[in-house]
């Protein structure tokens, strides 16, 4: 729960890796001083502002904005830092206000990774500081502590600098004042000041954590027709067309602010906002602390913004069809009314104010699907190869990683209002669920009307996703373990077996199936027991730990009862311990089992060869067309990159 | 603000309000008696019910915290008010630009979930706050109410290009937003 502070007051913070937000009515300057015990600055290094934004565990933006966002890891400070002080200060010389005493009381709060706020301070009582220290946070008896300080210097940063001891601090207040100018510079149109409306707290589990505010400023492309704000076309979370609602006459249009850059840890950020293209979207616009983690969290968002805006625009389809119905119903019940001039014109009304909803609607909705395309299109290409599409030149460079990626893509996820526009499914890794390719033809409408090649197509998708699954473990951390008791699907599995990727063949017949699962089962088994019981090095040598994916075949051919109730098994305690379920199958061929199979078909994330609606998203719950991560016709790319898994495990000496 | 004012959610200089927020904030009222310093945790809930055309079309609660649309946001269920000592314990953000075009209205209640009366709640307030720059448009006091569990606070609606505020401030009783529909018919 968040404790609002006044100024004086100090709180405990609970973790080292935090978040500090900074809003103001308008664009500021935030920075970070370290100081040591006695409270100076050691050296002009000890602090990062926008001319030089990085410090170990700190970093902050690199130019004036309305919203920050300052990403801190207490435990990277060095050992001699007693004391971080978050700064604001207004930009000089750009012809805005001079003191905080004539714009809107700065906002600061402390959050934790995932939004979660812990502390916030309004700062108050400012006059005619153009600088302020905002918050501090201090060792207290080996833990970090904040502390609302609230300190405002008429002086600027100059005098703020030399009061924490540091010589050269007119000269460094100076060398700020001209970043932040220069940054001020290559920003063309205002970003909108966003309101604390974003403080989405992330939904449960997967879905992305709150996304950062008003990022790129945006040029005045489009938005025609837009009088007074009423529908404004910009995401809720995210930058767009539309810098809109700014008073054209207003008091004092903020100047040309522009976003902080995501903080981050890695390097590679995005190019500062505001340069070639000034207001495309940029990739990896969204917070985390690498690349990775931005822009997974940049697809999570458009994947909820794509849900919120379709619902918006459904529903008020959906409001405006019934209200027509109502209303052609009441012409139709009044027999004085029925049929002459007066109906027909009560009528031709209803069909218009229809009309005139929905179009208004169809405009609102296809603004934000413009946006989000444009988003998609400079996301899609910039995606690590674990996020990317099988076409996407990434691939061509994909070399066996270090460590797992933080998710894998499965597939596309797209609604019918605007096919063109596809979401990666992206899949937190390791995987909590099976999975299950359905190639049921009662289940599946499509076009692919052939059972044959229905299935064939499953055991293709089921070899793609496995291939993308093996792409994504370092060699020595993942296994995949084939079920095909006919062969049957022999040709599909084709760039499994030829690659050298499987450290044993498909297994065969009734007594390869029980032979695996047994071997499977007892896995489970035994690293359940080490992992309850804290003894993992009691483990039997030569038992194998890595991770590992089965992939059943031709279900339920080959299995007896025996092997079913393995089957389950490992469905409900499997993933807890690294090792995964894909059924490839058509749940009418098991019929004979009964119902007893349903709660292994329901524990698994159904998937399809075919592009089908059935997955739904965690907001809205529309339904949303999902589309199998197929290679485009003719690649070769899947082979490709089983080989250079083959090849890294025989490097590895495998 | 009092009862049935109306303000139009113009911005003095003439700009169009884009984003606000229907903050609420209580304390326990003292209970006298023996151990006079204790109080009792009263649970008030904010909710905003969204219509279009007088027909309720999303609501916004303590157990769906976003409109399907993502305009209107609740910022998380607070069970024992108090915490700020004169903040907001709950709020309600509105994107007043990405409101569906259909919906015309949005009614703000506050339900006391725990049952007590607003007599036993002390320095009960909501307000509505331009959310672009911290400044309170209105403010309405629930101090000292009367023997009721739930009231009808105000709504913003759409007047021709913009939206406009109307205070209302109507006592009902219900435990959550849904025992208020028909109580809010009325007021639509």
């Amino acid at each position: 729960m968040t404790a609002e502070l006044i100024r004086g007051q100090n709180h405990p913070l609970p973790e080292t890796r935090l978040e500090i937000r900074v809003s103001a009515g308008q664009p500021i300057v935030a920075g970070a001083t370290l100081n040591d015990e006695q409270g100076h600055m050691r050296s002009a290094e000890w602090i990062a502002h926008p001319a030089s934004p990085q410090l170990p565990g700190l970093e902050v933006s690199r130019q004036a904005a309305a919203n920050h966002r300052l990403a801190v890891d207490l435990d990277a400070m060095p050992e001699a830092v007693h004391r971080v002080n978050v700064l604001l200060a207004l930009p000089t010389g750009a012809g805005g206000p001079s003191g905080f005493g004539s714009v809107a009381a700065p906002f600061v709060a402390v959050t934790g990774l995932d939004g979660t706020e812990v502390v916030s301070y309004t700062i108050t009582d400012l006059d005619t500081e153009s600088a302020v220290v905002a918050l501090e946070l201090y060792r207290r008896q080996g833990a970090w502590k904040v502390r609302a300080v609230g300190q405002g210097y008429a002086g600027g940063l100059a005098a703020m600098l030399s009061d924490q001891g540091l010589p050269q601090a007119g000269q460094l207040a100076a060398t700020i004042n001209e970043a932040v100018a220069a940054g001020m510079a290559r920003a063309v149109a205002p970003a909108p000041v966003t309101p604390e409306g974003e403080r989405a707290r992330a939904a449960a589990g997967e879905a992305a954590p709150a996304r950062p505010g008003p990022a790129t400023s945006v040029t005045g492309s489009a938005v025609p027709g837009q009088s007074g704000g009423r529908i404004n076309y910009q995401h809720p979370r995210r930058p767009g067309p539309g810098a809109s609602a700014m008073p054209a006459g207003g008091a004092t249009p903020p100047p040309a602010p522009s976003a902080p850059p995501p903080p981050g840890a890695e390097g590679s950020a995005p190019p500062p906002p505001g340069e070639a293209g000034s207001g495309r979207p940029v990739a990896g616009d969204a917070t985390g602390w690498t690349m990775e983690e931005r822009l997974y969290n940049q697809v999570w968002g458009m994947f909820e913004d794509l849900a919120r805006t379709t619902a918006a625009y459904r529903s008020a389809v959906d409001f405006a069809d019934s209200r027509q119905e109502r209303e052609l119903d009441r012409v139709l019940s009044d027999p004085q009314t029925r049929i002459g001039p007066a109906a027909d014109a009560a009528r031709a009304e209803a069909r218009q104010k229809h009309a005139a909803l929905v179009e208004q609607a169809r405009a609102a909705f296809d603004r934000d699907v413009a946006q989000l395309s444009a988003e998609s299109e400079v996301v899609e290409p910039a995606l690590p190869w674990a996020f990317a599409r099988w076409d996407n030149p990434v691939w061509q460079a994909y070399r066996a990683p270090d460590e797992v990626p933080m998710a894998v893509r499965l597939g596309d996820l797209g609604l019918p209002e605007h096919t063109s526009l596809r979401i990666p499914m992206l899949v937190r890794m390791p995987l909590q669920r099976g999975l299950w390719i359905d190639y049921g033809r009662g289940s599946v409408d499509s076009a692919v009307a052939d059972p044959d090649e229905l299935r064939r197509l499953a055991g293709e998708t089921a070899t793609a996703i496995a291939a993308r699954l093996l792409a994504a473990h370092p060699v020595d951390e993942f296994n995949v373990s084939i079920i095909d008791p006919a062969g049957a699907a022999a040709p599909s599995l084709a760039p499994l077996l030829e690659s050298g990727v499987l450290s044993e063949p498909p297994a065969a017949g009734s007594g390869g199936v029980s032979t695996l699962l047994a071997r499977l089962t007892q896995r489970v088994d035994l690293v359940q027991m080490a992992v309850r019981s804290g003894a993992a090095d009691a483990l039997p040598p030569g038992l194998d730990t890595s991770d590992q994916l089965l992939i059943v075949h031709d279900f339920p051919h080959g299995f007896d009862d025996r092997s079913v109730t393995q089957l389950r098994y490992l469905a409900d305690e499997g993933p807890s311990v690294g090792v995964v379920l894909m059924m490839v199958a058509d749940r009418e061929d098991a019929r004979a089992f009964g119902p007893v199979l349903d709660p292994l078909w329901r524990s698994l994330l159904r998937l399809t060869p075919v592009p089908s609606d059935h997955l739904a998203d965690p907001w809205v719950g529309h339904a949303w067309t999902y589309e199998p991560p197929l290679p485009p016709r003719g690649s070769g790319v899947i082979g490709q990159v089983l080989h250079q898994v083959a090849a890294a495990r025989r490097a590895a000496g495998r | 603000m009092s009862k049935g004012q109306a303000i139009s959610l113009q911005k003095s200089d003439g700009g169009t309000l884009t984003a606000v927020r229907m903050g609420l904030g209580w304390q326990a009222a003292a209970r006298r008696g023996l151990f006079g310093s204790r109080t009792r945790e009263i649970d008030l809930d904010a909710s905003a019910v969204l219509f279009a055309d007088k027909q309720a079309v999303d609501v916004v609660f303590f157990q769906h915290l976003v409109s399907n649309d993502g305009s209107v946001r609740h910022t998380g269920d607070n069970l024992v008010g108090g915490v700020g000592q004169g903040g907001d314990d709950e709020a309600i953000l509105v994107d007043l630009q990405r409101v569906p075009v259909h919906v015309d209205q949005i009614l703000f209640t506050v339900n006391s979930f725990t049952g007590q009366t607003f007599a036993e709640v002390q320095n009960a307030f909501c307000r509505l706050v331009d959310e672009t720059n911290g400044q309170e448009l209105a403010r309405y006091t629930l101090t000292g109410g009367g023997p009721y569990t739930a009231q009808i606070m105000a709504k913003v609606h759409r007047q021709g290009n913009g939206w406009q505020m109307t205070a209302l401030g109507a006592p009902a009783n219900g435990r959550t937003f849904q025992d208020l529909l028909p109580a809010l018919v009325p007021h639509l």
